[in-house]
């Protein structure tokens, strides 16, 4: 038979559903002090900070904007901006 | 560090998301439970089955036909999450397909300590190498936040509302690692999202054992709790910081291992002003500073009791 | 090899031979001896399988739950409170379309509590997208579980399997019972190849939340599955008719049934007291025949309507009923003959409940009472002094 409706076969599929359009801030990577510490990578809460050498982006089609990220950043090199569409 | 000012590259659009929990899945913003599972997820890796409760977690991972579970997962119902992982893992056994896969099952604190804990105290206590990780935020919050086993003195919620003749919650939190802990299983933890670091390495350090494990990971809710989003982190810090929260560690019954707070606690105060759930607390009357002077006490007996001065 | 044993340990051989990968139980009577004689084959290394001893059914049945999720063949057995208590993961089953098979010991549902048979737990259920078999004696149950893996196990169907059997009579009863070698379940069950398993190289996500845009596509889904069941039912009683030379009909049997005018209409163990009463009343000139139910889920309204159109009356005698309603069964062979021109006169009547003994006696008056005028839900050899 056809797969039982309600599997679902592709694994992240989430991915499909862009949360970005959720956001009324957004966080702004200065790019200033980063120390490569990665919390910002470590605690995003949708896993989708990314970035190497002191260079670390969120993906905004996902970025929710809730702002951990520039609260916990040790070195204030994130800036919560508001959205403006 | 003199290199940093160079450092300033153009802006790329950022790779596809290595974790295991994919993004794209529908936590509210800042959600402390979404942050606990991409940790214990990725702290895991891919050879992991996972089961869940019933609750947000399963809610906002897998509105069908979109799932965020990059490893083979399975929800069944609300209090059954460890019963399962144990046909799970007796299956997979059977088939010998054992060998160098982890099993995770989960709940939140609702379908952990409440409706789930005889699936929880069979599968502990019947030995099965399965991890059961609990996310604590300390109330039903699928459902609109109503008090659950966990949820602490004094917190507000849409069952324990403050009134004239009620200051939330009066209970405490149910002790449900030390229950865990006298089945006998090998290893029993508190966690919490606000030090990503440790749950990491207790993860790992919780599969590397064999049997049953169990891991209460607290994890903060802006809209239950009430507090910013961005503010997940810092309230659940201050949670351990006030002694409100001890993070521990038994193995084989014994506490081995506890996160001293020492010289950096805080007063309750400031965890509890932090959240809205609390709000009534700071009233300025004397019945709010008597509820204020029990809390203070909850947190003196845990540092007391734990040794966590 | 006939052998003489206890009905329950005619399940546990039937069982063990269909080689389940997981069992899982907890003890309620009269289920308890099927769940030990098939831990005892495990202890014995007989039956290779995880025995896994649960907190409660509810515990078993998630457990099962879970093992036919990765792959594995999986059984449990329960009974009445026990049913009942599993009844949330008996829909999560179906719901995710895991073939398991669970025994049900029938047996009444408590208050007052009460351990004997009738078929007030398994009728709770009839909704649950579970296939529902019911058997008459020991060596019909015996051979019912190969066949229930092999039809739930079927791809298309793939949906869970209810093995019914009355409790105490048929579980505490010896008979003789010919069982099945290990080697010819082999050659008539193929291993367990489910469509979809939890697996770390394939990852799957099951049980997701459901919205309103496709769950209502999901129970359809599950009706066709149901509907595409009944031949298959039939198709396995035939290759096992064949393999094993045992027929009990397929989804439904008759007895003494081509020129009878009444007709009894039952299912389970009963069904033998019945057999006799028709003997004994034929034997008086009457035309009297049985219509057994071995299938009540998916529901066999059209082999009913075949059975029984050209009958006078049918007499529909049921172990369980809908309180505030009728018998669920009697109602729905009414309901078959809704768009038939041409319908028997049908009674209703509850008899055996909670374990009351169901004489020869009793049955061929109840004979008498319909040949009479329709009974309509009639509690036979009700004690009106005690009401």
């Amino acid at each position: 038979m056809a797969i039982p409706k309600g599997t679902i076969v592709e694994p992240g599929s989430s991915k499909k559903n862009k949360t970005g359009s959720w956001r009324t801030e957004r966080p702004v990577f200065k790019h200033d002090t980063c120390t490569d510490c990665r919390i910002c990578v470590l605690i995003c809460p949708d896993g989708i900070i990314f970035g190497s050498d002191h260079v670390y982006d969120a993906d905004f089609d996902y970025c929710k904007g809730c702002g951990m990220c520039a609260t916990e950043c040790p070195v204030d090199d994130i800036d919560m901006v508001p959205e403006v569409k | 560090m003199a290199e940093q000012a160079v450092k300033k590259k153009k802006k790329t659009k950022p790779p596809v998301t290595e974790s295991l929990l994919a993004p794209g899945h529908r936590a509210c913003a800042g959600c402390g439970e979404a942050l606990g599972a991409k940790l214990v997820m990725d702290a895991a890796g891919p050879n992991t089955y996972v089961t869940t409760c019933t609750g947000c977690l399963e809610v906002f991972s897998t509105p069908y036909p979109e799932s965020a579970w990059k490893m083979p997962w399975i929800h069944s119902l609300f209090e059954n999450s460890s019963a399962v992982a144990a046909g799970i893992e007796a299956a997979l056994i059977a088939q010998g397909r054992d060998k160098d896969v982890n099993i995770i099952a989960q709940g939140g604190d609702g379908g952990t300590a409440d409706i789930g804990i005889g699936c929880l105290s069979g599968m502990l206590e019947r030995g099965h190498n399965i991890l059961y990780v609990c996310y604590d935020n300390e109330a039903y919050m699928n459902t609109g936040v109503q008090r659950s086993g966990l949820t602490p003195f004094d917190a507000r919620t849409s069952t324990t509302p403050v009134g004239k003749r009620s200051m939330g919650n009066q209970t405490n939190k149910k002790n449900l690692p030390e229950i865990a802990a006298a089945h006998g299983i090998p290893y029993s933890a508190t966690a919490t999202v606000g030090y990503p670091n440790d749950v990491i390495r207790k993860v790992q350090k919780a599969l590397k054992i064999k049997g049953p494990k169990f891991l209460q990971i607290h994890v903060p809710c802006p809209l239950g709790w009430i507090h910013p989003t961005d503010q997940t982190i810092e309230v659940a810090k201050l949670a351990v910081l006030t002694g409100l929260i001890p993070i521990f560690e038994m193995e084989d019954g014994k506490l081995t291992r506890v996160r001293k707070i020492g010289k950096n606690r805080k007063p309750v105060e400031e965890y509890l002003k932090a959240q809205g759930r609390f709000r009534h607390l700071f009233k300025g009357t004397p019945e709010a500073e008597a509820e204020l002077e029990k809390v203070r006490q909850i947190a003196e007996a845990n540092i007391e009791k734990y040794g966590l001065a | 090899m006939k052998e003489f044993i206890e009905g329950s340990m005619a399940v546990a051989r039937g069982v063990a031979v269909c080689r389940p990968h997981v069992v899982s139980a907890y003890p309620i009577t009269p289920q308890t001896h099927i769940v030990e004689h098939l831990s005892e084959l495990v202890a014995d290394g007989i039956l290779d399988s995880q025995f896994i001893n649960v907190e409660s059914e509810f515990g078993a049945a998630s457990v099962v739950l879970g093992a036919a999720a990765a792959g594995g063949r999986a059984f449990s057995a329960t009974t009445s409170q026990g049913l009942l208590l599993m009844g949330e993961v008996l829909y999560n089953i179906s719901g995710m379309r895991l073939p398991l098979v669970i025994t049900v010991a029938n047996r009444a549902v408590s208050a007052p509590i009460n351990i004997w048979n009738d078929h007030s737990d398994a009728m709770v259920f009839r909704d649950a997208g579970w296939i529902m078999l019911f058997a008459e004696d020991n060596q019909e149950v015996h051979d019912m579980h190969i066949q229930a893996y092999k039809i739930g196990e079927t791809r298309e169907i793939s949906l869970p399997v209810m093995v019914n059997m009355d409790g105490f009579i048929l579980t505490h009863a010896y008979e003789p019972v010919d069982t099945i070698s290990q080697k010819d379940a082999d050659d008539f069950l193929p291993p367990f190849d489910p469509v979809v398993k939890l697996d770390v190289d394939n990852p799957l996500t099951m049980g997701p939340l459901g919205e309103p845009q496709w769950y209502l596509e999901t129970r359809y889904r599950i009706q066709q599955a149901m509907l595409e069941a009944k031949p298959v039912v039939k198709q396995v009683a035939k290759e096992f008719k064949e393999k094993f030379g045992r027929w009990y009909g397929d989804v439904i049997d008759g007895y003494r049934m081509d020129d009878a005018e009444i007709v009894y209409v039952a299912m389970g163990s009963i069904c033998g007291t019945i057999k006799d009463t028709i003997d004994e009343l034929r034997d008086k000139g009457e035309k009297v025949g049985l219509l057994k139910i071995r299938m009540f889920r998916p529901f066999p309204g059209e082999e009913i309507i075949d059975a029984l159109k050209d009958k006078q009356k049918v007499i529909v005698l049921e172990k369980a009923l809908s309180l505030g309603a009728s018998g669920m069964l009697s109602d729905e062979i009414k309901a078959a003959f809704y768009a038939t021109p041409h319908r028997p006169e049908i009674s209703s009547t509850f008899a055996g409940l909670g374990g009351r003994d169901i004489s020869k006696t009793s049955l061929a008056d109840l004979y008498h009472k319909v040949k009479g005028e329709r009974q309509d839900n009639m509690f036979v050899d009700l004690k009106e002094e005690l009401v």
